[in-house]
């Protein structure tokens, strides 16, 4: 267990090594680093200056040399200014330090200064996580179980009428993505002109403090489209294990099918669902930005488009490194649940 | 005139939808009366939900092929003062013109629109699924077969772009600035090769033993296919037939990227699966090589659940292309794609419901037509 795990870690770091760096070459790429500097000094800067705007601003050096910089491993960039003042890559951590420091990367645990937010990029990206941790949370809380739910009742009598309506139930919902169910749902309950105005269309005040009224409707948009999916793996997954040979001789044996289901059925049932539960972080990711965009809660994916609009490299850096390892650390865990709670397959 | 009423405006879209229904009848009419000799698509006619996922699908393919005839208005004009008008009111200055689904923010027919994004999704999701699906094979199938190294390289390489969110890499691979760079059509180059290998691959061990007959369609779907690939990854087609638009041809790749690698990891665990099987050894026995095995005895053998996945990642590429559009990202402003639709609706969605309502649930409708196609299919292929 112990080797696996040291595997997988290593395995990690190599991956979310790659993949910053990956992050990192496309938003070094000319163009981009032309479009930030006329987005941060002057619109209408001639190629001229550009050229010399970046000079100035360290982002004329070797590509790997500045990635080594925002790792950690090399030492950060530093120059004098006309007016005297110290610039370079570390030189926003001089109130802190005193002085600016050499190394100023991730190893050192700071991702650098965001220009767009106008502060550091590790408070603001803490920030911004744990707005998103909470809508996280109140999504899976409603998904998990319902879907579960919808997927135990679906599977334990295959082919009657309940099975067939409750699987075309979860096949529309894994068919209505987030931008379209949010739409549907914000003309349903929050329209002003045709709607029923019960909720709030934006959960903007939801940042602040959680009510019914804003929370519910972003809550339920993304929860919905990953519902069905969880439901049909619970319902496949639960079909086959009625049919499996413990279960008929528990039914011959005269156990009421109330306990069969609970008793003797669900733990196995639930091992599948378990590993797809798990793999379905990824993908709410992608339904946070769209979500958070459409109902405007600045959150994770609120960040993650600003930061990708405006070209803010450290700021998005530090958002693909965050999305990338809740991606792994949702794979390793789900890796592990699935051979702690399967005592069929064992790790060597 | 006198705005139409709800049962009016219905009955006008169906009017303006003939063309479709007349070719669905046909395709049905036809479909039934040669069931049993139709193979899996015939046996789909016994299975209800594939009938209604199929009828579903064949219905958007009908608009997207007949839209011109379908559309009502042109989809890019702007009539003055029919600005957020409701669906069914009359074209101002227009005898027995009406905006039959309202008009939008710029006093576009939101009807016509419709229909033509449409026309731009299918033009794209069927056509992106198939070069996934082809990369995914050729990098698949020899991943699972050969093991080993090659499988660990690959299936690393597979998980670090899955590892990617989605979106992020839309917005660092979908932007004009990176165009400007050439990384799409470097891209494009590398991705659009897989497809001709694996014809060329297809063609040479299957007549492998007859030379004269593997030169000829070797030779064939070699000049075909570089004479398209020049046009469609470089835009140098020589006699013009072949070309995507740049913005096109970025967006297609990326999504082609983004599938790829979760097709490369069903082919590889169906690989795994079948390489056991006896007629496998039977075939290794004979000595025949290891393309012919993996070509023309593991792939005809897995095509069920191939056929099945992909049925469902057209669809869930119809769901990323609405992505894109609703993030504006590849896509010209004007583009009546229905993610971009949605996204210009939603704006004064809480006032005027109606722009944003009718390409939600085309999409919607798309999509679950697919899944319940691949549903039956699933049915029926089991049924073996």
């Amino acid at each position: 267990m112990f080797l696996f795990l040291t595997k997988r870690i290593g395995l990690m770091a190599l991956t979310s090594l790659c993949l910053t760096f990956v992050v990192f070459f496309l938003t070094n790429l000319q163009p981009n680093l032309e479009k930030l500097a006329k987005t941060q000094a002057n619109n209408r800067m001639t190629d001229d200056q550009v050229v010399s705007w970046l000079a100035r601003n360290g982002y004329d050096r070797n590509l790997f040399f500045r990635y080594g910089e925002w790792l950690g491993v090399v030492p950060g960039w530093q120059s004098t200014a006309d007016d005297g003042k110290v610039i370079g890559k570390c030189a926003y951590l001089k109130r802190d330090f005193g002085h600016v420091p050499n190394y100023c990367g991730l190893l050192q645990g700071k991702l650098g200064y965001t220009s767009l937010f106008q502060g550091k990029v590790e408070e603001i990206i803490g920030k911004r996580l744990l707005l998103t941790g909470k809508l996280m949370f109140w999504v899976m809380l409603v998904m998990v179980p319902s879907a579960l739910l919808v997927g135990v009742i679906a599977g334990m009598r295959e082919g009657t009428r309940t099975d067939r309506s409750l699987s075309t139930l979860s096949i529309i919902t894994t068919a209505t993505p987030e931008y379209v169910s949010g739409v549907v749902f914000i003309v349903i309950f929050s329209s002003s002109a045709v709607g029923l105005k019960w909720l709030n269309g934006s959960a903007t005040t939801a940042m602040d403090g959680i009510t019914f009224n804003n929370f519910t409707l972003p809550v339920m948009t993304m929860a919905l489209y990953g519902m069905g999916y969880i439901a049909r793996m619970t319902r496949a997954s639960m079909a086959e294990v009625m049919t499996a040979q413990y279960i008929r001789t528990a039914r011959l044996k005269g156990v009421t099918f109330k306990n069969i289901v609970l008793k003797h059925a669900l733990r196995n049932a639930l091992i599948a669902p378990f590993t797809v539960i798990m793999l379905q972080f990824p993908w709410l990711l992608t339904g946070v930005v769209i979500v958070e965009t459409l109902f405007n809660y600045k959150g994770f994916g609120w960040t993650l488009v600003q930061a990708a609009g405006n070209n803010d490299i450290e700021l998005l850096l530090s958002c693909s490194i965050a999305a990338v390892l809740v991606v792994l650390i949702t794979q390793l865990i789900s890796d592990i649940g699935y051979v702690y709670l399967n005592p069929k397959i064992r790790v060597n | 005139m006198a705005p139409l009423s709800w049962f009016e405006i219905f009955g006008q879209m169906f009017v303006q939808l003939m063309p479709v229904w007349i070719a669905l009848v046909m395709i049905f009419l036809l479909s039934v009366l040669f069931k049993r000799k139709l193979g899996l698509y015939g046996r789909l006619f016994d299975s209800p939900i594939g009938m209604i996922g199929l009828f579903i699908v064949l219905f958007w393919v009908l608009t997207a092929i007949f839209a011109d005839m379908i559309i009502t208005h042109d989809p890019l004009a702007q009539v003055s003062g029919m600005k957020n008008k409701l669906p069914g009111t009359p074209v101002r200055g227009q005898e027995n013109a009406f905006y039959l689904l309202g008009g939008d923010n710029l006093a576009r027919d939101i009807f016509s629109r419709m229909v033509m994004g449409a026309r731009f999704v299918l033009s794209i999701a069927p056509a992106a699924t198939l070069f996934a699906f082809m990369v995914g094979i050729t990098l698949g199938l020899p991943a699972g077969y050969f093991g080993k190294r090659l499988d660990t390289i690959l299936s690393f390489l597979a998980n670090l772009v899955l590892a990617f969110p989605v979106i992020l890499l839309f917005y660092l691979l979908v932007t004009p600035e990176i165009r400007v760079t050439g990384i799409p059509m470097i891209l494009a180059a590398f991705l659009f090769l897989f497809p001709i290998v694996f014809l060329m691959m297809l063609f040479h061990s299957r007549y492998y033993t007859e030379p004269a007959k593997r030169n000829l369609y070797c030779g064939i779907t070699l000049i075909f296919c570089l004479w398209a690939y020049s046009g469609l990854a470089f835009n140098s087609d020589p006699l013009g037939v072949f070309y995507m638009d740049p913005n096109l041809l970025n967006v297609f790749v990326s999504v082609v990227f983004v599938n790829s690698p979760t097709v490369f990891r069903i082919v590889r665990g169906i690989t795994m699966d079948i390489q056991t099987r006896d007629y496998v050894a039977a075939a290794q026995t004979r000595g025949e090589g290891a393309w012919y095995i993996m070509l023309w005895e593991i792939l005809p053998n897995a095509r069920g659940p191939l056929i099945v996945d992909f049925c469902l990642r057209i669809g869930y590429t119809t769901i990323l292309l609405g992505t894109l559009g609703f993030f504006g990202l590849g896509v010209s402003p004007e583009s009546p794609d229905w993610g971009s639709t949605i996204n210009d609706g939603r704006k004064l969605l809480s006032i005027y419901p109606h722009p944003a309502l009718p390409p939600a649930f085309a999409l919607m409708s798309l999509v679950l037509g697919l899944n319940l196609l691949a549903d039956g299919l699933r049915e029926e292929s089991l049924k073996d």
